[in-house]
């Protein structure tokens, strides 16, 4: 209990301070993030076509308004303006209610996201903090902000009273809980490092490179959580993509099985906020990524020593938030052109046996390297070391498993494509059967399985003497 | 209360309440999963008003995000339209239940009459290192043994979840490759089944394939929609193969009245 209390958990409150906020700041604060939300999902609806067309050798939209930017608010404006069609078969309250459920829960989740630091309002004497709000556990708000925006999922598959919108559903909200559970183990880790679940004070945290010494060398760790916990961001990463059920995780929408999978039977603007939401729920798990790993809203690090800090202050910070957070961006759209969806048993294996239970491992490690560092145990030499011991031992065991695992993978793969025989005869199992590249054909004229001597004959000269039958019978 | 608290609690506690009725009332048992899911974030809200942001968090993350999430995941698989069977199953339940019931509310009010509270230490003392970390220090350090004995519980129960619903087997499992060759071995229809709709007049998916020969083929259409007797009726298919075929002797449709027997004297 002396550990927890001591040093580690003291600075748990929020850094930003929201004491000079009135009404009309709160309020301006909360139009500002959802402009920029909306006008974030319309750009990135270009950026993700256009993208993604450059990189299948296409042009990509490019006619309403200059290189097409304007092709977002134009689909939007006609998806409007469609029919709002509502089944026969729905449960009408809560078919209604899904789509408002998901469009909200995800715009209040950027509301504890930090855009910049205290920063003075032009024209005014306020200064205040470039983040709607903060609380002292506001990365677990976010979280439950998250899981219940999954309702929204789930209610929409089940509402819709058909099957694929419910198998889309179901699929969805498994693959939402799932990837949940790994990203959170993810973030502990962080937690634990910068000491709170606030946001703010998780960017302050990654303002100092920290001095390490490792077998008798000072060496200074760079400050961004994805540098010092490099296991905790490839998981996070990696939920991330699972969570917001984007290319290669996309199992929900599959189109080949499921059609629209849980937004079937939606149109108009009901489908419209759906599409809103996954589209705002990528710009949050980046936003996420872009806070609790890379330094925030921090400048990087040769633009962090200009002018003794200078663009760390102000209004600066926004642009290297902004940047950050579209560099995430562009790697969704990047994995989207890149990779094939996968299957749906081989996503939940991935995510059940390998994501959680590194991730755990992980945590163990970093506690026991972070209690060895800890002030109370650092006087105490053999514990320390243990401890590291400990840790380190954690740290093979997650890179061993991996390597045995893909060792066994690879062997299991080698298996199942053992080298095919060199002759095939096409006909031994009663019904043709093309040969595979390199094999060669024989006719065992239904003797004996093309095992007889006498029948092993080259199917070419066999077709020679074939010939003749076909064309001369 | 400060002024923002009781407003917040007048505009979530009666949310609470109905939520709570229409947990009891509801029909289909969605709808009243939905209800608790209401009462579970709404709880978590006044958690938050109330200074206790990380229990507030929890309670919305844990228990709407994951406990109440699984109830739905049930429910949906049971099937949309089910509703709970009112048939006793074992003798005797309802009264036993009403006794039990009865009793636990004696006993909850004998426990609850005798309940005295000291002075309230306030939140700045409990709060002096943080609401988190004094949370913590409760949980891993004065309630370690309650809390770990809890946990194992917990597990217990997961455990023998596992075993109950495991099932061993007996042969292994086949492969994708061996079921792909049991199936041209031994299936009855070696190529993909004929999709609904082909050479018909509708491309529905409740109306029969027709074959070359202008045979309805029953294998087209699903078995489930065959099962509900959801099906268009081939022999109705086979009436419009007829008539089909008598369009194309007569295409312009010259003699209407007789073009059945007219076909019949070419």
């Amino acid at each position: 209990m002396s550990l927890l209390a001591q040093g580690v958990l003291a600075a748990e409150n929020p850094v930003a301070d929201f004491g000079n906020d009135n009404g009309w700041v709160v309020f301006g604060k909360a139009l500002f993030i959802f402009v920029f939300l909306v006008l974030l999902t319309l750009l990135t609806i270009w950026g993700e076509r256009r993208v993604v067309a450059r990189m299948q050798s296409r042009p990509g939209p490019n006619r309403v308004g200059p290189f097409g930017l304007i092709q977002g608010l134009a689909d939007g404006v006609k998806l409007a303006l469609k029919e709002d069609v509502i089944p026969k078969a729905v449960d009408k309250l809560v078919f209604v209610l899904a789509p408002i459920i998901s469009a909200i829960t995800c715009f209040v989740a950027f509301s504890v996201i930090p855009f910049g630091p205290a920063a003075r309002i032009p024209f005014t004497d306020i200064v205040t903090p470039l983040q709607l709000t903060d609380l002292p556990v506001a990365v677990l708000f976010v979280l439950a902000v998250a899981a219940v925006g999954v309702y929204g999922i789930v209610l929409a598959g089940w509402s819709s009273g058909s099957t694929y919108p419910l198998l889309g559903g179901l699929r969805s909200s498994a693959q939402v809980i799932s990837y949940e559970i790994a990203m959170g183990l993810a973030l502990i880790s962080v937690f634990l490092y910068a000491g709170s679940m606030s946001t703010s004070s998780i960017v302050a945290a990654q303002e100092h490179g920290v001095v390490r010494e490792i077998f008798g060398l000072d060496l200074t760790m760079p400050a961004w959580f994805a540098v010092q916990l490099p296991v905790a961001f490839v998981i996070y990463v990696i939920a991330m993509v699972g969570e917001t059920n984007r290319a290669p995780f996309d199992l929900p929408e599959a189109e080949g099985e499921l059609v629209g999978g849980f937004h079937t039977e939606y149109s108009s603007l009901k489908f419209a906020l759906f599409f809103l939401a996954e589209y705002i729920n990528m710009i949050t798990v980046s936003a996420i990524a872009t806070t609790l790993f890379l330094g925030g809203w921090r400048a990087p690090w040769p633009l962090s020593a200009i002018g003794g800090g200078m663009l760390n202050e102000g209004w600066w910070p926004m642009l290297w938030f902004i940047g950050k957070l579209l560099g995430f961006i562009f790697f969704f759209i990047w994995l989207r052109g890149t990779l094939p969806r996968l299957r749906y048993d081989q996503f939940m294996r991935f995510g059940w046996k390998v994501l959680i239970p590194v991730a755990l491992v992980w945590i163990v490690a970093v506690a026991c390297w972070r209690a060895a560092n800890s002030a109370t145990i650092a006087a105490d030499g053999t514990t320390r070391i243990v401890l590291i011991a400990v840790g380190i031992a954690l740290l093979f065991a997650i890179f061993g498993a991996l390597i045995t695992g893909i060792d066994r993978a690879d062997r299991r793969d080698a298996a199942r494509h053992e080298t095919p025989p060199d002759e095939v005869d096409p006909f031994a199992g009663g019904f043709p059967v093309p040969p595979l590249p390199g094999q060669r054909l024989i006719r065992s004229n239904g003797i004996g399985n093309g095992r007889d001597d006498d029948a092993r004959r080259p199917a070419l000269a066999a077709a020679g003497e074939a010939d003749e039958e076909v064309h001369g019978g | 209360m400060s002024g923002g608290e009781a407003a917040l609690f007048w505009v979530v506690a009666p949310l609470m309440v109905l939520g709570g009725i229409g947990l009891l009332f509801a029909k289909k048992a969605v709808h009243a999963a939905l209800c608790m899911a209401l009462i579970m974030v709404c709880l978590g809200i006044t958690y938050f008003a109330q200074q206790a942001p990380f229990l507030g968090g929890v309670q919305i993350f844990v228990y709407t995000g994951a406990v109440m999430m699984l109830f739905l995941f049930v429910l949906m698989l049971v099937g949309v339209d089910s509703s709970d069977s009112l048939i006793e199953t074992i003798k005797g339940q309802r009264v036993a239940a009403a006794l039990l019931g009865l009793g636990l509310v004696i006993v909850l009010a004998a426990a609850l009459a005798g309940v005295r509270f000291g002075q309230p230490a306030g939140l700045d003392t409990v709060n002096a290192e943080g609401n988190i970390g004094a949370l913590a220090g409760g949980i891993f350090g004065t309630y370690v043994f309650a809390f770990e004995v809890t946990g194992a519980l917990l597990i217990t129960a997961a455990l023998g979840a596992m075993i109950l619903a495991h099932r061993e087997r007996l042969v292994p499992k086949p492969t994708q490759r061996e079921l792909a060759e049991r199936r041209i071995r031994e299936g009855a229809v070696k190529a993909p089944l004929p999709a609904p709709g082909v050479f018909a007049r509708h491309n529905a998916v409740d109306t029969p394939a027709l074959l070359p020969d202008g045979t309805p083929s029953e294998l087209s259409v699903s078995r489930v929609l065959t099962a509900r007797g959801q099906m268009r009726p081939t022999s109705e298919r086979a009436g419009e193969v007829s008539t089909v075929l008598a369009e194309m002797q007569d295409p312009f449709d010259l003699t209407p009245d007789e073009s059945a027997g007219k076909a019949e004297d070419r």
